[in-house]
């Protein structure tokens, strides 16, 4: 297995160098240096001198990709796109534009990423695969049809209008949580509750439609037949074995977005103030802060191969007939 | 089923008395702390380099210049703030002899200003100040095995002051021409400054030394103009004159800034930390910045070092009857904290504010229907809901615009010719900002009749542009479209056809748009162009390809604004100022405007004092910016802002951002307001629960009795 992950390891460092390329040529293309300086500036009273000097001191007065300027190998290392790239992969992610240390700010606002993403995960994973399971005991009932209707109506509905409607419906109509905000500690519970509330019910949907119909897969196979054929009652067919072959797919989809519970979520952070990485990253777009908006992608990029490589791993863990080699 | 109902139950009795949606933590809700909103972080903190509102809003309260704002007479008047009175010029000739007060500007060579600061002024506590027992500084020398487990400015654990002295202030003039401290004025001073740009110069090249690193001393090189005479006595002397140099005393830029903060910021080691002056500022003003986390909230607490100020004891006649003298002599700050919470979105920081945990709060389109109502006289009021709540309107007309601009560099739209100046205004006529204002700015704003808004001196009430504005039965009124053809016939485009040409007139927008708003503006802006037949081209694009266009004059009609810095007319008309054109000088004159009646006197009004003279020059100035309409005058924007009861002390100051010192609270009023409004309601929840509760038992129900005849 060892071997395995090394190579997956290895194949990473590519992709890794072309998502970064992806996103400097996309970013560069839209905001080049000089607007960064004028975006960073301000809007009064700049003059040309001042972006010069804002460039210099940032690395920006670089050429891009390519320094026909130098000799040898620093033309490609003498570029913004080397300076600003070779670091990230030692997860040196540098300064921001506006001087913040850029590793730290996301140690900090990693927590309260986390402190919403995680309740949302979990709860989420067990009450879409309790309902769906639910589901399933009564499938081709009215129970069934109405649960179905009701997931696909949640699902055509926008995360937006959750987030809102919970809003108007909790904090203002209810009064019973405040409507947006946080804090650190224990103090951050009460504001987690709202949107983690929102965060599950969102999801309800789409979990509940993917999850029936996997488990519906399973019940019409063999194994389920001759379960039931030693006599064993429904819930245990259906938690014991059932579930338990589900396992696959469901990891497939639940431990790939694991790593990815770090990055936060734009819109609910926005909406609920939570200082998370989410709004660091809108943030940082909105402020054209490429230092940050490269760190994030670079960051994403990694968590999102480490979760496809902890579901290879973990598939061996739930089925032992699958190595890795 | 019985033990959540006991939960609810009991969860009722204690809610009883005390609000469950209350954000804040427990215990504050007697104390005298204001809570307010931001929804835009503050790039930065140094207040030689900070320049917006949002910016402001905190640094104002931290920092001191010499001068500020009175916060109630009008017209705005400057008083001392850590000095002991407001500066006169003395004029001097080139030799460096007198000149008498009101000499021909022409014969003077220097003007300059002793200022005078008020003695025992001390800064906040800072670790910068602390010094050792032997008298040395405690963290001036730190060495990076010093640092370890040093994360934030809490934890130094020592802290100390010292003194205001002039040699601070002369240190920020000096930081101001600093290229490494990127001051947006720095160009300014520049030129009026005697002394500035050969500073900035030497400074720039000893940057450059690779000796150099880390802190630079600048108490160690002198600047021409800017000198300390002994502790508390400075003078700048500036080239020329300059009467509104006054105004700039009265901005954060020329607070004083201690060499010891600087110098302990950069050392090595501090930046990597984030610990900086951009967030940690160090000032002399009445409070202190004690939690910056623009990420989640921006706490300033009362700074315990404070000079002391009483609150002012007279004002605007009307001002006793609105309560606004009650705390005359009242020693500030009248608040003890004032937190500012992040709230990017206008949904839950309108409901936080009627539900009373915001003290104040602005009006947005969303929520505007809600608020505010006009009676027929078109005069703004509240809704009766707002009224039933206690809450309180403010408006007032801002001293910013927001106009139409022409290219004056443009072959079709600009230049000095005739047929052009028709054109623009037969377009003037036609683009119509009443509409504008009734549409997209919920009536929002004033039309503007020439560059000046009301509360600047030389804005003359009731004048009106004749160009664009006819009076009809004692009414004002935009004059017909019919007219507006008539002109554009006059220029040569008959129905809109370039007579020259034979071709229909076709003319470009160029506009930074980013939103939906944005597009039914520009579909309003293309009616109104179409008025005249002409047919209009929107060439939208991001700000930055927006800003280049501007600066390169490639543009040809676009959108501007100006928030005005000082309250003097040179704010407005230097936007039109030929030496400031942009294409040619990167100055703020978007237009490129330029004729040199105008110019002339401008360099006459701008040295005038205010009174009959100078408003004859202004009036001569506005007359021929009519003519020649470089702008479309687009309209004033009127501020509306709504505040509780128990909110006191509100009047509009639009030059003062330090204004939060004159605030009170009555945290006992706003505490109960607050239980009124925000008990909780649980009968829908334990409705919803039973609801749930009636569907799965008989679910669960039908799967046992599946189960048992299955077992069967």
């Amino acid at each position: 297995m060892m071997a395995y992950i090394i190579r997956r390891v290895l194949y990473a460092i590519p992709i890794l160098v072309g998502v970064n390329v992806l996103t400097f040529v996309l970013f560069f293309v839209v905001n080049p240096p000089d607007d960064m300086a004028r975006m960073n500036l301000g809007i009064k009273r700049v003059t040309p001198e001042a972006i010069q000097t804002w460039k210099a001191e940032r690395g920006y007065d670089l050429p891009l990709l390519y320094n026909g300027q130098a000799q040898g190998l620093e033309q490609l290392t003498g570029t913004i796109f080397f300076q600003k790239s070779v670091k990230l992969f030692s997860f040196d992610f540098g300064r921001s534009d506006s001087g913040r240390d850029i590793g730290y700010d996301i140690s900090q606002r990693m927590w309260p990423s986390l402190a919403i993403a995680g309740p949302v995960f979990l709860i989420g994973l067990l009450t879409t695969i309790g309902i769906a399971l639910a589901v399933v005991l009564f499938r081709a009932t009215p129970i069934d049809l109405t649960v179905v209707v009701a997931a696909v109506a949640m699902m055509s509905i926008s995360g937006l209008f959750y987030i809102i409607g919970g809003q108007w419906l909790v904090g203002k109509l209810l009064r019973l949580i405040p409507i947006s905000g946080y804090d650190t500690g224990w103090e951050a519970a009460k504001f987690l509750v709202l949107p983690v509330i929102i965060g599950v019910v969102g999801g309800l949907g789409s979990g509940i439609r993917v999850y029936r119909t996997l488990f519906l897969e399973e019940i019409h196979k063999d194994y389920v037949r001759t379960a039931r054929a030693k006599g064993l009652s429904e819930n245990a067919v259906l938690f014991r074995h059932v579930l338990r072959n589900a396992m696959i797919p469901i990891l497939t989809m639940v431990v790939a977005a694991i790593p990815l519970l770090f990055m936060g979520a734009l819109v609910t952070e926005s909406f609920f103030g939570i200082p998370g990485l989410g709004s660091y990253t809108i943030d940082a777009i909105s402020r054209q802060d490429f230092a940050i908006v490269r760190s994030m992608v670079f960051l994403g990029s990694v968590l999102y191969i480490l979760g496809l490589l902890l579901t290879d791993i973990s598939y061996t863990l739930v089925d032992p007939r699958v190595r890795l080699s | 089923m019985r033990i959540l109902l006991a939960l609810l139950i009991s969860l009722s009795l204690a809610a009883c008395g005390k609000p469950w949606n209350n954000p804040y933590p427990k215990g504050e809700e007697g104390l005298r702390i204001l809570y307010s909103s931001f929804s835009e972080q503050p790039k930065h903190l140094d207040p030689a380099r900070s320049y917006s509102s949002n910016e402001y809003a905190f640094i104002a309260q931290i920092y001191e210049p010499p001068l500020q704002y009175h916060f109630l007479k009008r017209p705005y008047e400057l008083i001392p703030l850590t000095a002991t009175e407001v500066p006169k010029p003395r004029l001097l000739d080139a030799q460096g002899s007198p000149l008498p007060e009101g000499a021909d500007p022409a014969t003077v060579a220097f003007s300059e200003y002793e200022i005078r600061i008020q003695p025992g002024i001390r800064y906040q506590p800072h670790p910068a100040f602390a010094l050792k027992p032997d008298g040395t500084p405690r963290y001036l020398e730190l060495g990076e095995k010093d640092l370890i487990g040093v994360h934030a400015l809490k934890d130094f654990a020592e802290i100390g002051t010292r003194e205001l002295t002039a040699a601070d202030h002369v240190f920020q003039i000096k930081r101001l021409a600093q290229a490494s401290t990127h001051s947006p004025i720095a160009g300014l001073m520049a030129e009026h400054i005697d002394g500035f740009e050969d500073f900035a110069k030497r400074i720039a090249a000893e940057e450059k030394r690779p000796q150099q690193k880390g802190f630079l001393d600048l108490r160690q090189f002198e600047m021409a103009g800017v000198r300390e005479i002994d502790r508390h006595r400075f003078s700048i002397r500036l080239k020329g004159v300059y009467p509104q140099f006054v105004y700039w005393l009265a901005m954060p830029f020329f607070a004083p800034m201690p060499w010891e903060a600087v110098r302990f910021y950069s050392q090595p080691g501090m930046e990597e930390r984030n610990i900086s002056l951009d967030w940690y500022p160090v000032g002399t003003g009445p409070f202190l910045l004690a939690e910056n986390n623009p990420n989640l909230r921006m706490v300033l607490d009362r700074n315990p070092n404070f000079h002391g100020e009483t609150y002012p004891a007279e004002g605007e006649p009307d001002d006793r009857d609105q309560g606004l003298l009650a705390d005359a002599g009242r020693p500030l700050p009248l608040i003890d904290k004032a937190v500012h919470s992040l709230e990017k979105e206008d949904i839950p920081y309108w409901n936080k504010f009627l539900q009373g945990y915001y003290d104040t709060s602005g009006i947005t389109s969303d929520s505007f229907d809600q608020a505010v109502r006009f009676d027929t006289g078109g005069e703004a009021g509240l809704t009766g809901a707002m009224k039933r709540k206690g809450i309180n309107l403010t408006t007032a007309v801002t001293t910013s615009i927001m106009y139409l601009g022409f290219n004056m560099k443009d072959s079709v739209v600009g230049g000095d010719t005739e047929r052009a100046r028709l054109l623009r205004r037969a377009i003037s006529i036609a683009v119509d900002y009443e509409e504008y204002i009734a549409i997209f700015a919920n009536g929002r704003g004033l039309t503007a009749q020439g560059p000046l808004p009301p509360g600047i001196f030389g804005h003359r009430e009731g004048d009106y542009n004749p160009h664009v504005f006819e009076k009809s039965e004692g009414r004002l009124k935009r004059r017909a479209i019919a007219e507006a053809k008539g002109l554009l016939a006059k220029a040569g485009y008959p129905d809109a056809i370039d007579s020259a040409t034979g071709k229909p007139l076709v003319l470009y927008f160029d506009v930074a748009a980013a939103g939906p708003d944005d597009k039914s503006r520009l579909s309003w802006l293309r009616k109104q162009f179409d008025k005249l037949g002409v047919q209009l081209i929107l060439r939208t694009t991001d700000y930055n390809r927006f800003q280049e266009k501007m600066q390169k004059g490639t543009g040809q009609m676009f959108w501007w604004g100006w928030n005005a810095d000082y309250p003097d007319p040179e704010n407005f008309f230097f936007l039109l100022h030929g030496p400031n054109g942009k294409v040619e000088h990167g100055g703020e004159n978007a237009a490129n405007y330029a004729n040199p009646e105008f110019d002339a006197l401008f360099d006459r009004m701008k040295n005038m004092p205010n009174g009959p003279e100078r408003q004859a020059v202004i009036n001569q100035m506005t007359e021929i910016l009519r003519r020649d309409a470089p702008w479309i005058w687009g309209f004033f924007p009127k501020g509306f802002s709504l505040h509780h009861a128990w909110y006191h002390n509100v009047k509009p100051n639009l030059m003062a951002n330090n204004t939060l010192k004159y605030k009170r609270i009555d945290p006992e009023g706003r505490r109960e307001f607050r239980i009124q409004w925000n008990e909780p309601l649980w009968w829908p929840v334990i409705l919803t629960l039973l609801a749930l509760a009636a569907l799965i038992i008989p679910a669960v129900r039908l799967h046992r009795q599946r189960e048992r005849s299955s077992a069967r």
